[in-house]
């Protein structure tokens, strides 16, 4: 009984929040939302190009099981017992068969050629910008950038009984993985101990983190905002408490934060208060 | 010893040498039944066989529904605690999907119709290894208790599909472990021994006349499935024995830092598991024709063409396997390949469904529950196949893998497709096998249920995956609250169907009504319909002759 009211209450503040987008969220949370039917929205040129191909598809493979289905139905309706009391003994018609055979072949390569062309362009960006090392662990995430001073970030996930009102139950993390927005990002992941997988819905980016492996992928966040992902591949105990959250802030608050990270590095591993100080900048930013 | 515990109707003690099967003995006494120990547990009568193989397949589909029933309660609502840790989740999603393949539906659809079947319909009195056939049945049970060992030690924590480095010793150090592996080292071990066994059937022991296209398809069925079987599970084996000494005698096959490498393993996994999946629908494929034919009465539509279509989509089905594996970090051209070849198949499929359509087109259709079945099945292949080309796009897949979508696709296929088959074979042919009708009501009753529950259950499933909530999840954010609660209360009325199910069972078994040779009439056309129902103890004495 209990677990129900509180259930309820996680659901109200999420709707309320939603509703007035409370400010203790930066302007965009793409997370995924309550009866989604379909793909989550596209925040990336990935994310559209797929949802593009998705969309070609769903077409297709609607009106291909509308057609069978209705088929069925039909025969069902005109060829029951009572309205065709004797069968016909047909077993053989030649171009019936070779037209079942080669329109599917058609439609299928109307279908390959866009999604060959979508799977070499998802493959990796020829000049990223800057790159960013991911590595899975039981049960968290870790983001260094190799390029700005190899500042390293743990991302944890907040424990239920300690979420703020807003904050999203099994997506908020204490530090997230923070990038330029617009920028290709050039992303390596691995793993020290198990497979986990990096998955970001909204900006339609995936790959696993094997150990002993660095697989290579690319994103790219068309405007700031959050942008909320899961562990997807069966890591052990905690598999569904390793979220990712990915911060695409503006290039300005992305040097800045890189800076002060730089210096709190030199104290210590990087911890909320530096994103918290550039999450009010941020603010700022905003009502400018 | 069997003196003591016979319970048949003809009582005395056989010689060891008339327990053997159908071999060397006098036709006169074909009916005689031996004791109930050397009957049922040293059986080497295909139909005895066949019956054990049922039963398991039940037993083994009760426990994994249960398991299945338990994941829905859990999922019903975020943040719900009925399964009190993310290793014992991890270890009922495991053991449901081995219960299912390993211990449910193979033992149904291949060792259970096909030892019942091939024989009577090619002609044969028997299958050509009775003793093998004996030992591929009896090293099914020590597998399942071994699984359960897993499942009740709660350290089998790796998903069916194993993957080291968490299935490994460091990750998953348990005994429980080890015991899931085995389990799988015997029922692989059984499942070579009797493809082994229908191969050789099939080829060697056809009645005179009947060549290799007059086979009834689902004897052609049977077949390309036995040979997947035999190529496939052996590659299973290899990696599970080297995933096992990796374990326990310090090999580095799959850990990096021994210079081994866990994708290795996927390879291996999938170059068995992509035809394994053909291996659950193949028999299911050769019960449908047969059933559509039947009740259309009209023989099957493009019988070569139905045949080949199997052949092809065994072949096919070989060199698919690293569609799996898209987010493994394969170069792309890998999964440009890989993504071509897997969009073929749905070509020899859409042959199959298509001459299904045309064999019922022009047909007189009766709508028993065996044609319900089929038409059902039609229906949810139809659309697991066309999500099937949707996941086999290695760029959609980046927003699908491992998603609830993918879960919806394979169930789609397999907890129905397979299942339905199943169901479809168990209406056709109870009457055959028990000599008893079934309730016609309760048939169709047991139907709709499934029919309703299971597209509630996973039709939703299709929108969690696109809105990105991953599988193997005890717990999901509140967003994929409402189509979670859909999929669940889907899962109490299929839960509730599978209860009609028992007690179609329990009437069918408790009958007093006995049913003619053959009740489906003129639409029944292979060899199993003329014999008597059930057949007699030893069945075929005196060859067929095909004309």
């Amino acid at each position: 009984m209990q677990l129900t009211k509180r259930r309820f209450a996680v659901w109200f503040l999420t709707a309320i929040s939603s509703l007035i987008g409370l400010a203790s969220h930066p302007a965009l949370a793409q997370a995924p939302r309550d009866w989604e039917m379909g793909m989550q929205p596209a925040f990336s040129p990935m994310k559209e190009h797929i949802i593009w191909l998705h969309n070609l598809v769903l077409v297709i493979i609607t009106l291909v099981t509308l057609f069978v289905g209705a088929l069925l139905v039909w025969v069902c309706i005109r060829y029951n017992e009572k309205r065709n009391p004797v069968p016909s003994q047909t077993s053989h018609h030649t171009v019936i068969e070779i037209l079942w055979t080669v329109i599917p072949v058609l439609i299928l390569v109307i279908m390959a050629i866009p999604s060959f062309q979508l799977i070499y362009y998802l493959d990796r960006t020829p000049n990223p910008d800057m790159t960013i090392k991911v590595t899975g662990h039981q049960w968290y995430w870790e983001y260094s950038y190799p390029d700005d001073g190899n500042v390293d970030i743990e991302s944890r996930i907040i424990p239920d009984d300690e979420l703020k009102p807003g904050d999203l139950r099994l997506l908020t993390v204490d530090n997230q993985l923070v990038i330029p927005a617009g920028k290709k990002i050039r992303v390596l992941t691995t793993s020290s101990d198990v497979i986990h997988s990096f998955f970001i819905p909204s900006l339609g980016a995936q790959r696993y983190a094997i150990p002993g492996r660095t697989i290579e992928l690319w994103l790219e966040a068309d405007k700031p905002g959050v942008y909320y992902g899961e562990c997807n591949q069966i890591c052990g105990q905690n598999h569904s408490r390793m979220p990712i959250a990915i911060h695409a802030v503006t290039d300005a608050e992305f040097k800045a934060w890189v800076t002060q990270a730089k210096k709190a590095a030199t104290a210590g591993p990087v911890t909320q208060s530096v994103l918290a100080e550039v999450e009010q900048t941020e603010a700022k930013d905003i009502k400018r | 010893m069997s003196d003591l515990t016979h319970g048949d109707d003809h009582g005395h003690a056989r010689s060891a040498h008339d327990a053997h099967g159908g071999y060397g003995h006098d036709a006169h006494a074909h009916d005689h039944k031996p004791g109930f120990v050397r009957r049922w547990l040293f059986s080497t009568n295909h139909k005895d066989i066949g019956t054990l193989y049922l039963i398991f397949a039940v037993i083994g589909g009760t426990v994994g529904g249960t398991l299945s029933e338990i994941m829905r309660a859990q999922l019903q609502f975020p943040d719900n605690h009925i399964v009190t840790s993310g290793q014992e989740w991890n270890t009922i999603i495991t053991s449901h999907g081995l219960l299912m393949i390993f211990f449910s539906v193979m033992p149904a659809l291949i060792g259970g119709f096909g030892n019942w079947f091939i024989p009577l319909m090619i002609g044969a009195p028997d299958m050509a290894f009775p003793r093998l056939n004996n030992i591929s049945f009896w090293l099914l049970p020590p597998a399942f208790v071994l699984i359960m060992i897993g499942l009740f030690m709660g350290e089998s924590g790796s998903g069916w599909t194993l993957y080291p480095p968490l299935s490994n010793a460091t990750f998953e150090p348990g005994m429980g472990m080890d015991c899931t592996l085995f389990a799988l080292h015997l029922a692989g071990a059984s499942s070579i021994l009797g493809a082994m066994n229908f191969i050789t059937t099939i080829f060697n022991m056809r009645a005179p006349g009947m060549t290799m296209h007059k086979m009834p398809l689902f004897v052609w069925s049977e077949l390309v499935t036995a040979f997947l079987l035999v190529l496939s599970v052996p590659v299973l084996a290899g990696a599970i024995t080297m995933l096992i000494c990796d374990r326990n005698f310090g090999t580095a096959f799959f850990d990096p830092a021994g210079g081994g490498d866990p994708v290795l393993f996927q390879h291996l996994f999938w170059f068995f598991g992509h035809p394994e999946v053909y291996i659950m629908i193949l028999p299911g494929f050769g019960i449908i024709s047969h059933v559509i034919s039947t009740f259309s009465k009209k023989p099957i539509f493009g019988y070569l063409g139905m045949v080949y279509a199997m052949v092809a989509i065994g072949v096919v089905g070989f060199v698919v396997w690293a569609h799996h594996m898209y987010m493994s970090g394969i170069d792309v051209d890998t999964r440009a390949y890989f993504m071509g070849a897997t969009l073929v198949i749905a070509v020899p499929t859409g042959v199959k469904i298509f001459s299904w359509i045309a064999t019922m087109w022009g047909g007189s259709i009766r709508f028993d529950t065996p044609m319900l079945w089929a038409i059902g099945f039609l229906f949810v292949f139809t659309l697991g196949g066309v999500t099937g080309v949707v996941c086999a796009n290695a760029g959609i897949d980046e927003v699908i893998h491992n998603t609830y979508y993918i879960v919806a696709h394979f169930h789609y296929v397999l907890s129905l497709g397979a299942v339905f088959s199943i169901f479809c074979g168990f209406y056709y042919w109870i009457g055959k096998m028990s000599g008893h009708p079934y309730p016609e009501f309760w048939g169709r009753v047991h139907f709709w249920m499934t029919f309703v529950g299971v597209n509630l259950v996973f039709f939703p499933q299709h929108f969690l995956g696109l809105a990105g909530m991953p599988r193997r999840y005890p717990d999901y954010p509140e967003a994929f609250a409402g189509w979670n609660y859909v999929s669940s209360v889907g899962a109490y009325i299929s839960g509730a169907a599978f209860l009609v199910f028992l007690y179609v069972c329990f009437r069918t078994f408790t009958s007093k009504e006995r049913v003619a040779d053959n009740y489906w009439g003129e639409g029944a056309t292979t060899l199993e319909w003329t014999q008597t129902s059930p057949p007699a103890f030893h069945s075929w004495l005196e060859l067929p002759r095909i004309p």
